[in-house]
């Protein structure tokens, strides 16, 4: 389960930047391409954080949908299955969104 | 003031939907808000891992040592295609190889058994390399420059995927035995690497392996995807695999 390294990162992150201010927010940016489960980065979130100034911080996470433009016909798609196939047959994609795995903004007291 | 991070930056003029000034949103970058305290990150979580990555290329680049990244399940045959790549480049090139694992040292034995430079990483719970680890190992392997180097990852479809390690081509392994369709139930992994390898062509006979549909499958997922199909045991494929992977060291590893 990388979403505990991943959590980990992220209170890191969080705690290094505002060590001397106690944290009660975390917004996290994550794309549906990421292949990252958001509740699994829930689940992580309070334990990672305890001791930390992130502790007891709410976790609001942003989905980011997956966009990709076809190579083929220039259409540009929503991917939603994660596999992701233009409706015209072509799976040549440049992806334009989805991948996103950023700690978007913090809240302090 | 910036429309997609709200920080309030100079006199840099930003028309509706133009969003010109000289800060990089892939950067992190701090900046309090006047309302409120939301403070604005846009922080890429695996920066740190990603610095990390970025210190190991330039490190292979200045020492021109060409990296490979193998992934696979569990039970793929990575390792049996590691000692049997190694047997191979007897003479033709130097290889050495990082190992992870959960637990135990016997894969790391297994590749010294061939006479190659190992080091093992046990990860305890851990189910993937990141680029810290690679960065340690490297200190103890010290491979030599011109060389080869296998790293071969925790037997993982999954979380692998995801970190960088600063090698150059990523490969994904997967046997005859696992079926045709795991480029479709593991799309990240499939999307991330370069190079497919479909091992264990030996036990073709004696299963219901579609060939054809699981490559069909790997390129509706990645159509990018360089193909290799071999045996290990049995040395099908293995030349090909070789002239390859010595084609990507040397003066123009970068090049691909």
């Amino acid at each position: 389960m990388h979403e505990l390294a991943i959590t980990e990162s992220v209170v890191e992150g969080v705690a290094e930047r505002f060590s001397n201010s106690r944290v009660t927010r975390v917004v996290l940016e994550i794309g549906d391409l990421s292949g990252v489960v958001p509740d699994a980065i829930r689940f992580c979130f309070d334990v990672c954080a305890q001791g930390t100034p992130l502790q007891g911080a709410t976790l609001e996470i942003v989905s980011v949908p997956a966009r990709a433009r076809c190579s083929a016909c220039q259409r540009e798609i929503v991917i939603e299955d994660g596999i992701g196939l233009c409706p015209c047959g072509s799976a040549d994609l440049a992806f334009l969104s989805g991948r996103e795995l950023k700690i978007k903004a913090v809240e302090v007291a | 003031m910036c429309a997609t991070c709200g920080c309030s930056e100079g006199a840099t003029p930003s028309m509706a939907g133009d969003h010109a000034h000289d800060h990089d949103h892939s950067v992190a970058h701090v900046h309090a808000q006047p309302l409120g305290r939301t403070i604005l990150l846009e922080q890429d979580i695996l920066a740190k891992n990603g610095r990390l990555a970025e210190r190991n290329r330039a490190w292979f680049a200045s020492r021109r040592i060409a990296a490979f990244n193998l992934m696979s399940s569990p039970g793929s045959g990575k390792t049996t295609l590691l000692e049997r790549t190694i047997e191979r480049l007897r003479g033709r090139a130097a290889v050495s190889v990082i190992e992870g694992d959960q637990e135990t040292l016997r894969d790391a034995e297994r590749i010294r058994g061939t006479g190659a430079r190992a080091v093992q990483i046990n990860t305890g719970s851990g189910c993937h390399l990141d680029a810290g680890m690679v960065a340690d190992a490297l200190r103890a392997l010290d491979p030599p420059r011109g060389s080869l180097l296998f790293i071969e990852n925790v037997g993982n479809l999954v979380c692998p995927a995801l970190f960088d390690l600063g090698e150059g081509p990523k490969v994904v392994i997967a046997s005859v035995t696992e079926g045709e369709d795991k480029p479709l139930k593991y799309p990240h992994m499939f999307r991330a690497c370069d190079v497919l390898v479909l091992s264990k062509l030996d036990l073709l006979p004696h299963l219901q392996f579609d060939r054809e549909r699981f490559f069909e499958y790997a390129r509706k997922v990645n159509p990018r995807l360089r193909v290799f199909q071999l045996s290990a045991l049995r040395g099908d494929g293995l030349e090909e695999w070789c002239s390859w992977l010595l084609e990507r060291s040397g003066p123009r590893a970068e090049a691909r």
